[in-house]
């Protein structure tokens, strides 16, 4: 009915856009864990140094150098699997994306060995003093955002092994890639502020 | 256009169960259901909100009362705030989105329906929680019943020493609950907002309500995940024996205030945007003009937004910041007033010169504009550093904050709930039903928060469970009390307009206000798919142009 109220003397419609919901969607998601993540983050930064028994940030934690490593370097693998992806090679996106649950696997690894030396030889828990509480919660916090990470990069494995995967689901895997370098994005501020800030 | 009435034969309404009626509302995802869904469940928490609050002024209403014991009134009081903010405020602005945006842009649904199924049934699931607290916080340690450490919950009275059994955990918990619902609603209005505009409505041509829940649901999305963060790391204290606000290990009490309130002061330009949204729809249609300064509008409103984030301090005056935070956070407080002061300029300059008409919706909004007015005026005596030391924590405190969330919000949220009922339901609400309504709720609310002024400057500290005679507050609370019944009364009287209007209603036909956007054009009320054809527009006031043919607001904008 509305349409009627313009005769040919109105302006055309001009070409009609929008961005796509789950673009926004996601950007709007990655915003509201960046919220999540900063309040953390103050927290971590203000309580440096205020420990009032030991262990100290300086005497027990390394740089996580090679975890680093592996983490970033499956933003590479991932942003490979996309372009395989869209080039339509199906193996080497398999290849790639395989390669970034590996790498993740790997960091979660690392984060084990290093919390096992933290509790077991340092005697470092949660509840020892402000370090392991704001320590555990912000790097913890990131961990499972990693597990949710490694679980969605699997789930699109498997349907991509059992060949549901095609073409119309490519802006679901760039999502899942978005996200993927939002915590990737998290760790290069988590190990500045935990690993040189704080140490 | 509405004058040739087409008579359709009679068709047999097929009978739905009652069971099968639930059904459809518990499998629903059309975003009108849902609307009305967080609405009414908003209201009925209200209803059980408001009824504390009537059982604390009972309590007050004479010097060394014993009708509530103090256990209970803290309960008392801290479900209330809890309830009001969370189960009532957020969900009504989730339903306010949910049912106007999709209709005002010309949309058949919302971005992501399913997910905003998700967001209701976690806020009522939520808020339940938070009611069976009642009932299941005894717990083990059979101390304590509902939370009763107040809506802010201040450390470290939260820690596990203070608070024993599990009454700060069923708060904490089924906060984070409506907050997950909360932000996928916000999330969806949002994505809404942006990616489903019919052909034509560029963003400078939205509603300005569309633009006002843009804004309000942005800053939910940036400030709700402060409250859960903080939330989680009360609950790391609690269960996992860490040391945020255990002041005992060298925590912080003061970071908590920091965190809740980075959250709390813009939760409350979350709730008070959607009442100027309800104002900036309502008051050009009853001016007959088209809203003054759209533009200014939509820029005042993204820097309340802007502010809103750094002044949170403002709540922490007597903390013992130092001078530069206070100057800070005073001046930054001040900076709020002044957009906010041009929204209600373009209000009056929409109204000015303009044919207005007193209906129920423009009633509302006028006295919108005096209350919210006085709130804003207290609010910069408040944001005035060595004043607020005199003044926290007193009932001039909670006179402010009732004016700008009862004055303020809900009397904006009540002009919009007259203004769309008859496109929710097809019928009218009552005229002199509503007159009384509004009539006793102003009389009602001034007289309860306005004496509350009184006894704040006179010393009255907030969150006593009774006082001694003799103070000079005596006849201040009896008359507190008074109010609160006026107010109580009104409340029942909407609530009887709602449920009779919805049988026995004036029919109110597809645009009973003569107004201006989309959600006009279609039937009242709309049809599940909305619109028939999705419509194209070409100016911000697409229903003028279709009824002013000759001419039109495109050629002008």
């Amino acid at each position: 009915m509305i349409n009627e109220a313009y005769t040919s003397e109105a302006p055309k419609a001009t070409e009609w856009k929008l961005p796509s919901p789950r673009k926004v969607a996601v950007v709007c998601l990655i915003l509201t864990e960046a919220g999540l993540f900063s309040i953390f983050v103050a927290g971590y930064l203000f309580y440096i140094g205020k420990s009032l028994t030991g262990p100290t940030p300086h005497e027990v934690l390394g740089l996580p150098v090679l975890a680093t490593i592996f983490l970033l370097s499956s933003s590479v693998t991932i942003v490979l699997a996309e372009r395989a992806f869209n080039r339509d090679r199906v193996g080497l996106f398999k290849l790639f994306w395989f390669a970034t649950i590996v790498l993740a696997g790997l960091f979660l690894a690392m984060t084990a060995v290093e919390w096992h030396k933290l509790i077991y030889h340092d005697g470092l828990t949660i509840s020892t003093n402000l370090f392991g509480t704001t320590f555990y919660s912000l790097v913890g916090l990131h961990a499972t955002h990693v597990v949710v990470g490694i679980c969605l990069l699997s789930l699109v494995f498997v349907f991509s092994l059992l060949g549901f995967v095609n073409i119309m689901h490519r802006e679901r895997l760039q999502m899942i890639s978005w996200y993927w370098h939002f915590v990737d994005a998290v760790w290069v501020v988590v190990f500045a502020v935990v690993y040189v800030i704080g140490r | 256009m509405a004058t040739q009435e087409i008579a359709l034969p009679k068709v047999k309404e097929p009978d739905v169960s009652i069971i099968e009626r639930l059904h459809g509302l518990v499998m629903t995802v059309d975003h009108k259901k849902l609307g009305l869904m967080y609405i009414g469940t908003a209201l009925i928490f209200l209803v059980v909100a408001g009824l504390m609050a009537v059982a604390i002024r009972l309590q007050l209403v004479i010097p060394t009362n014993t009708l509530l014991e103090p256990d209970v009134f803290n309960r008392f009081f801290t479900m209330h705030g809890t309830s009001m903010v969370f189960l009532v405020g957020m969900p009504i602005i989730a339903g306010f989105g949910n049912y106007l945006v999709p209709l005002m842009i010309g949309a058949r649904d919302m971005a992501f329906p399913r997910l905003n199924a998700f967001g209701y049934w976690m806020f009522l699931f939520g808020g339940l929680l938070l009611y069976f607290s009642y009932l299941g916080a005894p717990g083990l340690a059979g101390h304590g019943s509902a939370p009763d450490v107040g809506w802010f919950a201040y450390a470290p009275l939260t820690e596990r020493a203070f608070s024993r059994g599990h009454s700060t955990d069923y708060w904490i918990l089924s906060l984070l609950l409506t907050s997950v619902g909360s932000t996928v609603s916000a999330i969806n209005v949002i994505v809404t907002a942006i990616t489903l505009r019919c052909p034509g409505m560029k963003l400078m041509r939205m509603p300005l309500l569309v633009w006002l829940m843009l804004v309000t649901n942005f800053m939910t999305v940036l400030a709700l995940p402060a409250l859960s963060a903080a939330q989680i790391m009360l609950l790391i204290d609690r269960y996992l024996g860490g040391h945020f606000f255990d002041t005992q290990a060298g925590g912080s009490a003061v970071i908590w205030q920091h965190f809740f309130w980075i959250f709390g002061h813009p939760e409350v330009y979350i709730l008070m945007i959607p009442a100027f949204a309800c104002l900036s729809e309502v008051v050009p249609v009853f001016s007959r003009k088209p809203i003054f300064g759209y533009p200014v509008m939509v820029g005042a409103t993204a820097m309340i937004g802007l502010i809103s984030v750094s002044v949170w301090a403002h709540h922490m005056f007597s903390v013992g910041m130092t001078s530069v935070g206070n100057t800070f956070f005073a001046i930054s407080t001040f900076m709020v007033a002044v957009p906010t002061g041009i929204k209600i300029f373009n209000w009056l300059g929409t109204m000015y010169g303009g044919r207005i008409r007193f209906d129920l919706p423009m009633l509302f909004c006028i006295a919108f504009l005096f209350q919210f007015l006085v709130a804003g005026l207290t609010g910069v005596m408040l944001a005035v550093a060595p004043l607020n030391w005199q003044l926290t924590d007193s009932y001039f405190v909670v006179a402010h904050f009732h004016y700008t969330l009862v004055g303020g919000f809900l009397f904006g949220i009540f002009a919009g709930f007259y203004y769309w009922y008859p496109k929710a339901v097809g019928r009218m609400l009552d005229r002199r039903l509503g007159l009384w309504h509004f009539w006793l709720f102003v009389i009602g609310f001034h007289v309860t928060f306005d004496t509350m002024h009184f006894s704040g400057i006179l010393g009255m500290p907030r969150r006593i469970f009774t006082y001694d005679a003799g103070r000079g507050w005596d006849t201040l609370n009896l008359v507190t009390t008074l109010g609160a019944f006026c107010q109580a009364v009104s409340i029942l009287l909407l609530a009887i307009n709602i449920v009779r209007s919805a049988g026995k209603g004036k029919l109110a036909g597809n645009d009973p206000w003569d107004a201006w956007t989309l959600e006009w054009t279609t039937s009242s009320p709309p049809p599940e798919y909305n619109f028939a054809t999705i419509p194209v527009v070409r100016c911000r006031r697409p229903l003028w142009d279709l009824k002013h043919p000759e001419d039109p607001d495109w050629k002008y904008e």
